[in-house]
């Protein structure tokens, strides 16, 4: 089952490394993991997503909150209101002829993806979705176009409504 | 207002913290501190012979007061050699403050001489570590090391220390202590009152109680209140390797140790419980033999300080996270209130089970004529100092013979290393433990193998120095005893690489670093040897016992099986 732990952490040296040990050292997994400041820059927000049973998960966020430098851990996927993920992909593809340039940019229109660089030969496109949407996105496209470069952001996550992690 | 360095102020900081022992070993990147030490009146500096010895010799201090045992090693090499006691520390929830030099911090990560990433190496081992950035990070970080190695669930805390973040030129104004503070640690020391109420509730509906200790009832300093509890409700109790101590081995309702090599009537009493109140422990695989099969017919209490204990192995059916000792407190207030007390007609019967189990004797063993027998250097010993003496061990047949027939009568008197299972510890760990117990005039004994006390033999030469009279007991049978017992028992009798056949003369070796020492060969003699070892009150003694080679620690659990499935002789009788 998949899981998407959501973490406060001090925005400290060695702390990432905190985290990222402690899957290893205790044989859980990381599909993805995001990391950044917050709007309070001694804090980062990070996001992992983890595959497992619901022992694992339960243990996964109790282990991760006896981290000294974890103030705040949830499991997005337990909320009851639900929660929201996004991720984003940026895909560059090499662009031959004119053909290949007009389909590409009808289905980024079609997905509401953007095309953010333009070169003679490359179209380099954006796309923002649930980790599913972006699945999608990428299926499609790599059925149309050779692929030269794609580079996916990791799932961000919040929860719905008035649920929300506070330091 | 007077300047000080960084590392007078990481003096000057250990000296606020009350510290009394600093176990340690000077180095290139610690000469400022060295330096500064020589100026300071209040801390003992006990200098080691190896890294990992000196930083066993914290824990044992560690382990014996109750307080915090600080270490303080070079870089590189210094601070590396203490990663097996940081680590058998982290294992057995002991709290140790760990100071290690490093290169300066313009250095690091240069690969710089003596440079080794400290805080990466011991990351999976410690409860927490900082790395100093500037002189004044010192007395913070080691007040918060402190704070954190001692409560919520004690651990190692390591501060790593750059060189030039002691520098003696450069002077700073000393912080004045204040309380620490950490926004992202808060352990739960009080049980959630609905819970209590529902275990006083299981408890006093219980037919077949059992109350299981483990090491955090040491740690949380409950031993009065549990032997309030027990026999107002009349409990079976019975101990973890840990937990050893904290409740007497004298009075009748202990039933032993549980697990691979524990009684048969504390195994029983579990595998038949319909309720354990486990408090402290963290159910390892060494207690619950088969998890699918652990205590089938319990409802279990699992009252721990750390969450992450909680349905980690073992699925609770009543969590309670707190502080035991508070939370025997409430749970005390809760029985008062609900004016509830224990079926004694249920009692009554499940005693009587237990006395048939207990009528098994599932301690006795088999006695050559012509050999000591392990088991009986530690019987004698238990009844030559009525279970009141400290006693380290290594880890092997020794360590398990000393946890079934040393009969301990308080907590904190057992020093072994249970969860990481380090040979070499007891020795060094004695020397922490002495200094702890001094003034209780207390002996001191160090139970160990012949295999065992080679990892860490160097430390004669400290205890020598600091005149730390430990009586050193070598269970000499020329074999690591244990793994040889596993390869007689499921490795159809192929002896690997543990025959101990070049081992020195022990006896001419201690008394080449300038000790008593002498050799017990003859059963007839191990009396007398032991008392005479135990009258020598200002010496290291040590003793080399000739002992069984064949020795089995029995009973042992059926890998595999259920807590009660066991061998419970050599002859391969099971049950």
């Amino acid at each position: 089952m998949r899981h998407v732990i959501s973490i406060l952490i001090e925005n400290e040296a060695g702390a990432l490394s905190r985290v990222v040990g402690l899957f290893s050292q205790r044989g859980y997994n990381i599909e993805s993991l995001t990391v950044a400041p917050t709007d309070d820059p001694t804090l980062s927000r990070c996001t992992i997503l983890t595959t497992g049973d619901s022992d694992e998960a339960e243990q996964i966020t109790k282990q991760l909150h006896k981290l000294v430098c974890i103030l705040r851990v949830s499991a997005l996927n337990e909320e009851k209101n639900g929660s929201q993920e996004r991720e984003l992909v940026l895909i560059k593809l090499p662009t031959p002829n004119r053909n290949v340039r007009e389909d590409i940019k009808s289905l980024s229109d079609i997905f509401g993806a953007k095309i953010i660089d333009v070169s003679p030969e490359t179209y380099t496109l954006q796309y923002v979705g649930s980790s599913e949407e972006v699945d999608t996105f990428c299926e499609t496209v790599f059925k149309m176009s050779d692929v030269l470069e794609v580079v996916r952001s990791g799932v961000l996550g919040i929860a719905r409504g008035n649920h929300y992690m506070h330091s | 207002m007077t300047l000080m360095s960084g590392a007078q102020m990481l003096v000057r900081t250990l000296e606020d913290l009350g510290v009394e022992y600093l176990f340690g070993y000077p180095g290139g990147a610690v000469l400022d501190i060295y330096d500064a030490l020589l100026d300071s009146h209040k801390l003992h500096h006990v200098l080691g012979r190896h890294e990992q010895g000196l930083a066993m010799a914290a824990d044992g201090y560690a382990r014996t007061t109750g307080k915090v045992g600080v270490c303080l090693v070079t870089s590189g090499p210094g601070s590396t050699n203490t990663v097996t006691a940081i680590a058998t520390a982290y294992m057995d929830s002991i709290p140790l403050v760990v100071i290690t030099g490093q290169v300066g911090t313009q250095l690091i990560g240069s690969d710089a001489f003596q440079e080794v990433d400290t805080i990466g190496i011991t990351r999976p081992v410690v409860k927490h570590s900082y790395l100093c950035q500037k002189a004044t990070d010192i007395p913070k970080y080691i007040r918060q090391a402190f704070y954190l190695a001692s409560t919520g669930r004690p651990g190692p805390v390591v501060v790593d220390v750059p060189k030039d973040c002691v520098r003696p030129s450069q002077k700073f104004e000393y912080p004045e202590p204040e309380e620490v503070h950490l926004r992202s640690y808060d352990p739960t020391l009080q049980g959630h009152k609905g819970q209590i109420k529902r275990i006083t509730k299981v408890l006093a509906e219980a037919k077949r109680p059992v109350l299981m200790l483990g090491g955090g009832t040491i740690a949380s300093n409950a031993s009065e209140q549990i032997r309030e509890l027990a026999h107002q409700f009349r409990l079976p109790v019975v101990s973890t390797l840990m937990g050893l101590g904290v409740y007497s081995g004298d009075d009748p309702q202990f039933l032993g140790m549980v697990g691979m090599h524990g009684t048969y009537e504390a195994n029983q009493a579990m595998d038949k419980a319909d309720l354990v109140l486990a408090l402290g422990v963290r159910f390892d695989d060494r207690v619950t033999n088969n998890l699918g099969k652990f205590c089938p017919e319990a409802a279990i209490v699992h009252v721990d300080i750390d969450p992450a204990s909680i349905s980690k192995t073992v699925r609770t059916d009543y969590p309670v996270v707190g502080d035991v000792s508070r939370v025997l407190t409430q749970l005390k207030n809760s029985i008062e209130e609900l004016k509830v007390g224990c079926d004694n007609q249920a009692m009554d019967a499940w005693w009587a089970q237990i006395e048939e189990w207990r009528g098994e004797q599932s301690l006795n063993f088999e006695h050559k004529s012509a050999v000591i027998e392990p088991q009986e250097i530690v019987q004698t010993l238990s009844e030559l100092t009525r279970g009141e003496a400290v006693i380290t061990t290594d880890v092997g047949q020794h360590q398990m013979f000393t946890a079934q027939y040393y009969k301990f009568t308080k907590p904190r008197r057992f020093l072994t290393s249970g969860g990481l299972g380090t040979m070499g510890y007891g020795f060094p760990a004695g020397i922490g433990a002495y200094l702890g117990v001094k003034d209780q005039r207390l002996p001191v004994c160090v139970l160990t193998g012949d295999g065992s006390f080679q990892m860490n033999i160097q430390e004669l030469s400290t205890c020598l120095e600091f005149q730390i009279p430990l009586k050193i007991f070598i269970f000499d049978n020329s074999t690591l005893g244990n793994v040889r017992q596993w390869q007689r028992m499921f490795y159809r009798g192929r002896i690997s690489s543990t025959d101990l056949k070049f081992n020195p003369d022990f006896v001419a070796l201690a008394k080449a670093y300038g000790h008593e020492a002498f050799r017990i060969e003859k059963p007839e003699e191990l009396r007398a040897g032991i008392q005479r070892a135990l009258d020598i009150k200002d010496k290291l003694v040590l003793v080399d016992i000739v002992c069984d080679t064949d020795a089995l620690i029995m009973p042992m659990q059926k890998g595999g099986g259920r807590m009660s499935e066991m061998v419970l002789r050599s002859d391969g009788n099971t049950y």
